[in-house]
C-alpha cells in the first residue's frame, strides 16, 4: 500500500469521526451554517480524494451523500431520516475504508447502489420539499455527478431567505473561500466567478452551467496538488499549520530512548555521588536537568486529551436515543484532560460500553421520567479530571439507579450468593454484583446491551491498565461509575523487594501497605492448618511467600524465614481481593520504565515486564493480577473476598474461633491464666483461718461437706492471712476449690490455643486481651481432688487427639459446650447448622466424632444424621445426639436415624462420658 | 559487518562461522547472525521460566534473554569458569546464548557440510543444521531459528 493511500485512510477516518460529531450537532441546530459548511467541506474532500485515487465505490457514496447535504444547504428541511441516512453512508464509507486498509489498498468488491439510490431518493424528496414538489425530481433523477454540479449553485436561490436565516450566503462564501484557498495552494487560481453569481443571483433562477464548469474542472488538479495541505486543513482549521503528523512508532522509539537516557543519567549521578569533588558534578547537573525536561517533553507527546476517546460518543448516544425512543442529552466535562495515548486506547471501549449501558438501562422512558418528576430528556454526563497521579472519569446518568431487587434475584439465580448472604449485604455490596461475569439485569436482550458480557469485561479492561472502577447508585436519582486510572503506563512507581536473594519490583499502585512482622511484635504470622494468615485490624489476611509463589524457595532457607516469622508483608489489593505477600526484605521505591518481556517469557503470568534499574541490573516486575490469580489457585481456601460475609463463613469454619467467656486469674505465677467461665461453678473467698489441714491436704468446709483445695503448682501454699480467693468447681455433688492469687477479669474472647503445652495442667497458650495467657486444663486438677473424677487420666491420652465437630444452631450452647469439650481435651470445630456441617465435612476436614443438636432449622439432627449415614465415608463415624428434649420416643427416633448415643443438653458430664464411650468402643472394636 | 557480508556474497558458497565451544564440542554460528560476543554479568534469574532460560541481563541498555546452552544441550553445568555469551537477534528480540568459550572465525565451504549423523542425540539433532569436518575435529552448525523456535513451541515446563 503506498504512503499516499495510507495517509488518505488515516485522514479520512479522522474526518469521518468529525463528520459524525458534527452531523449530530447539525441535527440539533439545522440552521447552524458553520456546522453544515464544515460537514460539507469534509465530505467533499473525501469525495474528491477518492476520485483522484481511483476508488469508485467510495466516491459514489461520498458523492451521493454530498448531494443530499447540498440540498440542506439549499434550504431543504433537515429531517431525522435524512441525517440517519447520511450517517449510514458515513458508516459504509468507514467499512470500505477498513477493508481497503486490510486489503492493502484494494477497494473491496461490493454494491452500494441501494444506499446510493436511497440517498438519491432522499435528495429528490428534499428537492420536492424545497420546490414544493415541482420540477425537482427530474433533477434528482440525473446522474449523480451531474446533479451535484447542478445542485451546487442552487443554494439560497430557490426561495427567499427566511427571517433570521442570514447564514446561507455566509455559508456559501465560506465554502468558496476554502476552495479558493485550496486552489491557491495548487497554484491554479480559479476565477471567483461563482461567488458573485451565487450571492447576487435572484431567487428563482437556477444558473447551473457556469457553476458546474468552475467546480468540475479545477477539482482534480487542485486536489492532486493540494492533497496534503488540504488534508491538514480539513481537520484542524487554523491549528493545522502548527502541528505535524508523526508515526506512533517514532514516538514510542523516542520514548524508549529518553527512558534509557534517564536511566543512564541515574547511573552517572550514582557514580558522582560516590566521588565527592568530581569535576563532572556541574555538567552532570545540567545534563540531569536537560534530561528531565526532555523526558517531560517526550511524555507530553504521548498525552492526548480524553476528548479523543469521547469523539464517537455523541453519535452513539444519538443513535441510541432514536433506537430506544428516549431523548438523551450527552454532557461532556473536562474533555481536554490529558492522558497517555496508550491508556486512552484502552479505555475507549469500556467507556463506550458504559455510556451504552447508561442509555439503555440507566435512563427511563420519557413517560416514566415525567412520572418521577424529572425532565423528559435524560442526561448522561461524562466528566474527567485529574486527581493525584490518576485521572478520574465519571460516567453519570440521572436515571432510575440500579435495581437492587433485580440484582439480588439475578445473583441468586446465578448462584453468586445465597439468600442469607444477600440479606446481610449493603446496597453498595449488592451493586457490585453487576461486575460479576455473565451478569446482566436487562430483562430482555436488546441490540444495545443486555447480552451479559458487559460490566465484567469493562472491569477487566480497566484493571488491566491498573485502574479501578467504582459504582454509586441512588434509586430514582441515577447511578454513576467512577473509573480511576493511572496517567501513564510508561513510568511506574514500584517497590523493590527481595525474596530468596533475588530482587523484584511490585507496582505501588496495588500496594496498600507494608507490615513488618516479627514473632514478638503485635503483627505475627499465624496459621490455619498450614496456611499462613495475618491478623490485621480485625481482618484475616491470607498470606503467601513470594519465594513460594515464584517457586524459588531455597530448601530450608525460606522455610526458616516463615517459621521464624520475620520479614515484611506487602499488603496488596487487586480488584476486591486483598492479600499479603511475604518478602524477605524491602529496599526502596523506584520509578521504572516498564519494558515488555521477551516473547519467550511472555507466558509467565506472574510478571508484567522487566526493566533496568539505576544500578544497571535487570529486574522482573511482578504482575499483581497474576499474583492474585495464583493466590486463588495456590490457596483457594485462604483467599478472602473483601466482604465481611465471606470472612464470617471462614471464621465459622475455623475451629474454635467463636468467642467464649473466659475467667482470667493469677495463681502461682505473675502470668495470667484463664479457664472457661462456663466450667466454673462459683467464685468464693474464704477466711484463711477456715482452711483446715487433714490427711495431708488442705480442705475447707463448704456447704456441709469437705471441699479439697488444689493448687496450680504442687507445693504452693495458700495465703497466711486475710481471705483466700478460689474457684469452685462442682459436679454431681462434689466440689473442688482451685486456689488462686487473684481473680483478674472476665472477658469475651476467642479461645484460640495457639501454642500447645507439654506441661501438665496447661492446655496451651492463647492471646487474651493481647497477652499470652495459659489456658488451664481442668482435667488435670479435678482428679487431684477426687481421683475418680471422670476417670480423666486414662481418657486424656485418647482424647487429646480426637477431633469433634459440634453442630448446634444456638450460639448459646455452642459457647457453653465448646469449652466443656475443649477442656475435656477434644479439638472442637463448631458449625451453626447441619448444612454448614455437611459443607465442612465435604471440604475434607476429618473428624473423629460428630455431636449434633436435634432441633435445628432447615435440616434437623435426625435428617443430618441420616444424611451422614448415607455417605459411605461417614457411615461409621460416631454421631452423638444432643437435645433438650429427652423422651423415649425421641431416643428411639435417634437410634433409627443412626445416632450412637443420645445426651441431654445440660448433662455436661454425660456428654463427656458418652464421647468417651464411643471412642473407647471404637478402640475396642479396633483392638 | 558490511565487509563481511560482501565477503559472504563474494565467496558464494562459503560461509563464515563464529565458533564456540560448549561442553568440549565445537559449534559454529553463521557470522551474519552474531551481533556481539560478551561476558554475561549480573544475570537476573527469571522464576518459573523454562529451565534453559538462564535469566535476563542488561546489554548496553537492552534487555537480553540469556539462554544456557549447556542446559539446552542437556550437558552438566560448567563449574568455576568464566562463561561467555553470543548475542543474536531472533524475531526482533535480543537473545544471548551462554557458552563456554568463543573461538576463531572460520570460513568454510558450504559443500563440506554434511547432514547430521543419524545416530546423533535427538535433542542435539533438533538444533543442529549439519556437521563440518575440520582437521582433527567436527564442528556442529547451530541452527539459531530451530534452537530458539523450538523453545517457543515447546510447552514451557515451570522450573
Amino acid at each position: 500500500m503506498d504512503d499516499l493511500l495510507r495517509e488518505f485512510i488515516t485522514e479520512t477516518n479522522e474526518s469521518l469521526d468529525v463528520v459524525d460529531v458534527e452531523l449530530v450537532k447539525f441535527e440539533q441546530e439545522p440552521n447552524n451554517a458553520t456546522i453544515l459548511d464544515n460537514i460539507f467541506r469534509l465530505v467533499h474532500t473525501i469525495k474528491g480524494t477518492c476520485g483522484f485515487l481511483g476508488l469508485p465505490r467510495l466516491e459514489g457514496i461520498a458523492h451521493a451523500a454530498e448531494t443530499l447535504m447540498g440540498k440542506f444547504r439549499d434550504g431543504a428541511p433537515v429531517t431525522q431520516e435524512a441525517v440517519s441516512l447520511i450517517l449510514r453512508s458515513i458508516d459504509q464509507i468507514k467499512d470500505i475504508l477498513g477493508d481497503l486498509e486490510a486489503a492493502e489498498g484494494q477497494e473491496p468488491e461490493g454494491d452500494d447502489s441501494e444506499l446510493i439510490s436511497e440517498l438519491e431518493a432522499m435528495s429528490a424528496k428534499a428537492d420536492a420539499a424545497m420546490a414544493g414538489g415541482g420540477a425537482a425530481p427530474a433533477a434528482a433523477e440525473k446522474e449523480p455527478e451531474e446533479s451535484a454540479d447542478i445542485d451546487l449553485p442552487d443554494q439560497s436561490l430557490d426561495r427567499p431567505l427566511r427571517p433570521g436565516e442570514v447564514s446561507l450566503d455566509e455559508l456559501e462564501r465560506a465554502f468558496r473561500e476554502t476552495e479558493v484557498e485550496m486552489d491557491g495552494d495548487a497554484g491554479d487560481a480559479v476565477a471567483e466567478a461563482p461567488e458573485p453569481e451565487v450571492v447576487e443571483a435572484p431567487a428563482p433562477a437556477p444558473a447551473p452551467k457556469p457553476a458546474s464548469a468552475v467546480v468540475k474542472k479545477p477539482a482534480p488538479a487542485k486536489e492532486e496538488a493540494a492533497e496534503k495541505k488540504d488534508a491538514e486543513k480539513k481537520s484542524g482549521g487554523s491549528v493545522s499549520s502548527q502541528s505535524i503528523r508523526v508515526a506512533v512508532d517514532t514516538l514510542e522509539h523516542l520514548m524508549t530512548m529518553v527512558s534509557e537516557l534517564v536511566l543512564t543519567r541515574n547511573q552517572l549521578l550514582e557514580i558522582v555521588r560516590r566521588h565527592e569533588d568530581s569535576e563532572f558534578k556541574v555538567p552532570l547537573q545540567r545534563l540531569s536537568n536537560v534530561t528531565a525536561e526532555l523526558q517531560e517533553g517526550v511524555m507530553a507527546t504521548r498525552m492526548q486529551p480524553i476528548g479523543n476517546a469521547w469523539q464517537k460518543l455523541p453519535r452513539i448516544v444519538r443513535d441510541l436515543s432514536q433506537e430506544l425512543e428516549k431523548p438523551i442529552e450527552l454532557e461532556m466535562i473536562g474533555a481536554d484532560t490529558e492522558l497517555d495515548r496508550q491508556v486512552l486506547e484502552m479505555i475507549k471501549d469500556p467507556l463506550t460500553h458504559m455510556v451504552r449501558n447508561s442509555a439503555d438501562h440507566g435512563l427511563e422512558m420519557p413517560a416514566a421520567r415525567r412520572a418521577a418528576g424529572k425532565p423528559d430528556k435524560g442526561t448522561i454526563t461524562l466528566a474527567a479530571y485529574h486527581e493525584g497521579g490518576h485521572i478520574i472519569i465519571e460516567v453519570r446518568d440521572d436515571g432510575k439507579g440500579l435495581d437492587v431487587d433485580k440484582i439480588k434475584e439475578k445473583a441468586l439465580d446465578r448462584g453468586l450468593a445465597t439468600e442469607a448472604e444477600l440479606d446481610k449485604m449493603s446496597d453498595a455490596q449488592i451493586h457490585k454484583f453487576i461486575f460479576a461475569a455473565g451478569f446482566s439485569t436487562a430483562a430482555a436482550i436488546t441490540s444495545v446491551s443486555g447480552r451479559g458480557v458487559g460490566m465484567d469485561v469493562v472491569r477487566n479492561n480497566i484493571e488491566v491498565i491498573g485502574g479501578t472502577v467504582d459504582l454509586r447508585s441512588v434509586a430514582g436519582k441515577g447511578s454513576s461509575f467512577i473509573i480511576k486510572i493511572p496517567l501513564t503506563l510508561a513510568i511506574v512507581s514500584t517497590l523493590i523487594v527481595e525474596a530468596s536473594g533475588d530482587r523484584f519490583a511490585i507496582p505501588q499502585l496495588s500496594v496498600v501497605e507494608l507490615v513488618r512482622v516479627q514473632s514478638n511484635s503485635e503483627h505475627r504470622i499465624e496459621r490455619i492448618k498450614d496456611t499462613p494468615v495475618l491478623r490485621l485490624r480485625n481482618k484475616l489476611l491470607p498470606l503467601v511467600h513470594l519465594s513460594h509463589l515464584l517457586g524459588i524457595a531455597e530448601e530450608g532457607h525460606t522455610e526458616d524465614n516463615i517459621e521464624t516469622d520475620n520479614g515484611f508483608i506487602v499488603v496488596m489489593q487487586v480488584g476486591s481481593q486483598t492479600f499479603g505477600v511475604v518478602v524477605d526484605g524491602v529496599f526502596h521505591t523506584e520509578e521504572i520504565v516498564v519494558k515488555p518481556m521477551s516473547s519467550m517469557l511472555r507466558n509467565l503470568t506472574m510478571f508484567s515486564g522487566n526493566t533496568i534499574l539505576g544500578d544497571g541490573s535487570v529486574i522482573m516486575i511482578i504482575d499483581p493480577n497474576g499474583v492474585a490469580s495464583a493466590m486463588a489457585s495456590h490457596a483457594s481456601s485462604a483467599v478472602t473476598e473483601q466482604s465481611e460475609e465471606a470472612e464470617e463463613i471462614h471464621r465459622k469454619a475455623d475451629s474454635s474461633q467463636s468467642a467464649i467467656s473466659l475467667l482470667l486469674f493469677r495463681a502461682g505465677a505473675p502470668e495470667p491464666k484463664a479457664v472457661p467461665l462456663s466450667l466454673v461453678t462459683r467464685l468464693e473467698e474464704f477466711e484463711v483461718s477456715k482452711i483446715e489441714r487433714s490427711n495431708g491436704r488442705d480442705l475447707v468446709q463448704y456447704r456441709g461437706a469437705l471441699m479439697p483445695l488444689v493448687y496450680i503448682n504442687e507445693g504452693d501454699h495458700h495465703k497466711t492471712e486475710g481471705t483466700q480467693p478460689m474457684l469452685v468447681f462442682s459436679d454431681s455433688g462434689r466440689s473442688m476449690g482451685l486456689v488462686v492469687d487473684e481473680i483478674v477479669d472476665i472477658v469475651e474472647e476467642r479461645m484460640n490455643i495457639e501454642v500447645g503445652s507439654e506441661r501438665l495442667g496447661v492446655l496451651g497458650s492463647a492471646i487474651i486481651k493481647e497477652r499470652a495467657t495459659e489456658i488451664i486444663d481442668l482435667g488435670y486438677y479435678l482428679p487431684q481432688a477426687f481421683e475418680d473424677w471422670f476417670m480423666r487420666k486414662e481418657m486424656d491420652i485418647q482424647a487429646l487427639t480426637k477431633k469433634v465437630l459440634f453442630v448446634d444452631d444456638s450460639s448459646f450452647f455452642r459457647n457453653m459446650l465448646t469449652p466443656v469439650l475443649k477442656a475435656a481435651g477434644y479439638d472442637v470445630t463448631t458449625c451453626n447448622g447441619a448444612k454448614h456441617a455437611l459443607e465442612v465435612l465435604e471440604d475434607g476436614y476429618k473428624f473423629h466424632a460428630v455431636v449434633s443438636d436435634i432441633e435445628m432449622p432447615e435440616m434437623n439432627g435426625f435428617e443430618f444424621c441420616e444424611a451422614l449415614r448415607r455417605d459411605p465415608r461417614f457411615r461409621h463415624m460416631p454421631v452423638l445426639a444432643l437435645s433438650s428434649l429427652i423422651t423415649p420416643a425421641s431416643i428411639e427416633r435417634g437410634r433409627q436415624a443412626g445416632f450412637d448415643d443420645y445426651v441431654a443438653k445440660f448433662d455436661r458430664p454425660g456428654l463427656i462420658a458418652a464421647l468417651k464411650d464411643v471412642f473407647s468402643g471404637e478402640m475396642g472394636a479396633a483392638a | 559487518m558490511s565487509v563481511l557480508e560482501d565477503n559472504f556474497k563474494a565467496s558464494g558458497d562459503s560461509i563464515q562461522y563464529v565458533t564456540v565451544v560448549i561442553g568440549g564440542q565445537l559449534f559454529g554460528l553463521p557470522i551474519s547472525q552474531v551481533h556481539d560476543v560478551f561476558v554475561p554479568e549480573s544475570v537476573t534469574r527469571v522464576p518459573l521460566s523454562a529451565p534453559e532460560v538462564a535469566g535476563v541481563l542488561n546489554l548496553r541498555g537492552r534487555i537480553v534473554t540469556a539462554i544456557d546452552m549447556r542446559r539446552r544441550l542437556h550437558l552438566p553445568p560448567l563449574k568455576e569458569a568464566q562463561m561467555m555469551a553470543v548475542g543474536i537477534e531472533y524475531k526482533h528480540e535480543s537473545y544471548g546464548l551462554v557458552i563456554d568459550t568463543v573461538g576463531e572465525v572460520l570460513t568454510l565451504s558450504s559443500n563440506s557440510a554434511e547432514p547430521n549423523p543419524s545416530n546423533l542425540d535427538k535433542r542435539w539433532a533438533e538444533i543442529s543444521g549439519g556437521v563440518h569436518r575440520l582437521d582433527g575435529k567436527l564442528m556442529v552448525i547451530l541452527d539459531v531459528d530451530r534452537l530458539l523456535g523450538a523453545m517457543f513451541t515447546e510447552p514451557m515446563a515451570a522450573a
